[in-house]
């Protein structure tokens, strides 16, 4: 029988902001990849997303952020999965991300920051290498 | 996962911590060993929840309806535990797991735990491991647990046989919908719904329901019993016989209409089936047709196991050949798997 392990991940928007073509765009190009993405619509606090993140078991979240309010967003929802006990949680962020901010964000544990353009590929690389790298 | 690492984790799920749940839920999806001793493990503390089944076509409102169920049994201070199936896509093995964006308001409620679960091949409507997870949630102290199907509006009886009732889930549409319904589908609900009562022809679904309702009970019983398929002695004493006619309930769960009366229906249902032996009937089917699963799938294992695998494919080839027929070969090879033992 073979056993193989589902990479899982939470896709999420939190914060204001309107639409969600690209979240949508990169959960389809996770799925193709073979992943598990769980994806919860817009306007998701940090609170829900951290929650969701619990209850789902993910391997990885990615935030889609393009209200510019990644700097107090992204901080909540790391605080929140450590709180959690969600430390191994990889998390990505996607959106409109000045490149002063860049080095915050990997400050805080960030592992891959995708402005738009991205090939999608790319991020799919990224999470595969992230969650098998640790197993 | 070592054996005191696994037994922390139970006994973590079992005091309610939420990362303990969701870790367990995650290796019994997995399955294998693990999953059977995390099973077997977590079995003495299930068979308190009461397991809600809600299918239905794609689209009729599912997910919508398990959210406003949820916060109905939240104010009667129940815990809610929520399973939710979606379907693998066959062609890459990955899936897009949307129904907890119809549960938002749900998220942050410390008594409402939802997971959402892919099909992973599995067909009729649930994973392979919806039961375990919601064994997982019934052990770890979850009252009403709600499991939400594929919805692909046929062969259900999977979640029939899991539940302890089943909603079958409708909206008001055309005439070909109702055709639909026909296709068995009848024979699983404890509780019929229709839903999107806000649109236009919900009285005439309900009329169109009632209908074939009238027409079923004529010359069927309403036999949940014929669910399972058990062999000889496994299948126990007589059926009970029973007489419960599946109410059909219209609801807006957009608006929150409708759901009070549709979780008195719940609540009926489950007194009901308590009080007609019904419930114990059930529990007994469930139990027989699960030990009989295990039982055949543990001795084809072991059977295995012990036949060389070149004797199978060359007793495979002489059945193709017409040299020797299936039914004598497998009895030469469980005797000659019985005399290497
Ligand atoms: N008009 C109306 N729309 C509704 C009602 N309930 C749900 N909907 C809408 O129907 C659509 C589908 O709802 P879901 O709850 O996602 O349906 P579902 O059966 O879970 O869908 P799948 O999981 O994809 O099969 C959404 O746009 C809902 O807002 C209702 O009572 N009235
Ligand atoms: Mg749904």
């Amino acid at each position: 029988m073979v056993r193989e392990r589902k990479i899982r991940v939470l896709i999420a928007k939190p914060g204001l902001d309107g639409h969600d073509r690209g979240a949508k765009v990169v959960a389809r190009a996770l799925r193709d990849a073979g992943m598990e993405v769980i994806y919860t619509g817009l306007r998701q606090t940090p609170e829900m997303i951290a929650q969701a993140a619990l209850q789902e078991d993910v391997d990885v979240v990615g935030l889609s952020i393009l209200s510019g309010a990644h700097m107090t967003l992204v901080p909540r929802v790391m605080d929140l999965l450590k709180q959690m006990g969600l430390e191994h949680v990889a998390v990505f962020v996607g959106g409109i991300i000045p490149d002063e901010d860049v080095p915050a964000l990997r400050c805080l544990g960030v592992k891959g920051i995708y402005g738009p353009g991205t090939a999608l590929s790319d991020i799919v690389q990224a999470i595969r290498q992230e969650v098998e790298g640790r197993e | 996962m070592d054996i005191s690492r696994m037994d922390d984790l139970v006994a973590q799920a079992l005091a309610g911590d939420r990362r303990a749940i969701a870790r367990l839920i995650s290796t019994v999806e997995q399955g294998g060993a693990e999953a059977r001793q995390v099973l077997s493990r977590i079995y003495p503390h299930t068979g308190r929840a009461h397991i809600v089944g809600i299918t239905g076509a794609p689209g009729t409102g599912k997910s919508t309806l398990v959210a406003e169920l949820a916060k109905a049994y939240r104010k009667q201070n129940l815990s809610v535990g929520i399973v939710a199936v979606d379907p693998t896509s066959p062609f890459s093995g990955g899936a897009i797991l949307g129904d907890r964006i119809r549960m938002r308001d749900l998220a942050t409620d410390p008594n409402i735990f939802i997971r959402s679960m892919a099909t992973r091949g599995s067909l009729g409507g649930l994973a392979r491991a919806t039961a375990d997870a919601a064994h997982v949630l019934d052990a770890a102290g979850y009252a009403v647990i709600l499991v939400e199907t594929v919805g692909a509006g046929q062969s259900e009886v999977d979640i029939a046989r899991m539940a302890h009732t089943t909603l079958v889930i409708q909206m008001p549409a055309s005439g070909d919908e109702i055709q639909a319904i026909k296709a068995g589908i009848l024979e699983i609900a404890d509780i019929i719904v229709v839903n999107k009562a806000d649109l236009p022809g919900a009285d005439q679904a309900v009329a169109a329901l009632e209908a074939m309702l009238d027409l079923n009970s004529g010359h069927t019983e309403w036999h949940h019993g014929r669910l399972f398929q058990i062999e000889g002695v496994l299948a126990g004493g007589d059926q009970v016989k029973h007489s419960w006619r599946p109410p059909v309930l219209k609801t807006c769960a957009l608006r929150g209409e409708g759901i009070e009366e549709l979780v008195q229906a719940i609540a009926a249902h489950l007194q009901y089936q308590r009080e007609s032996g019904l419930h114990q009937q059930r529990e007994h089917d469930r139990a027989a047709e699960q030990l009989q699963r295990i039982l055949r799938y543990t001795l084809l294992e072991q059977l295995l196991e012990r036949i060389p695998k070149h004797a199978l494919q060359e007793t495979v080839e002489h059945i193709v050949a017409r040299e020797q027929d299936p039914y004598s070969a497998a009895e030469a090879l469980i005797a000659q798997a019985r005399l290497l033992s």
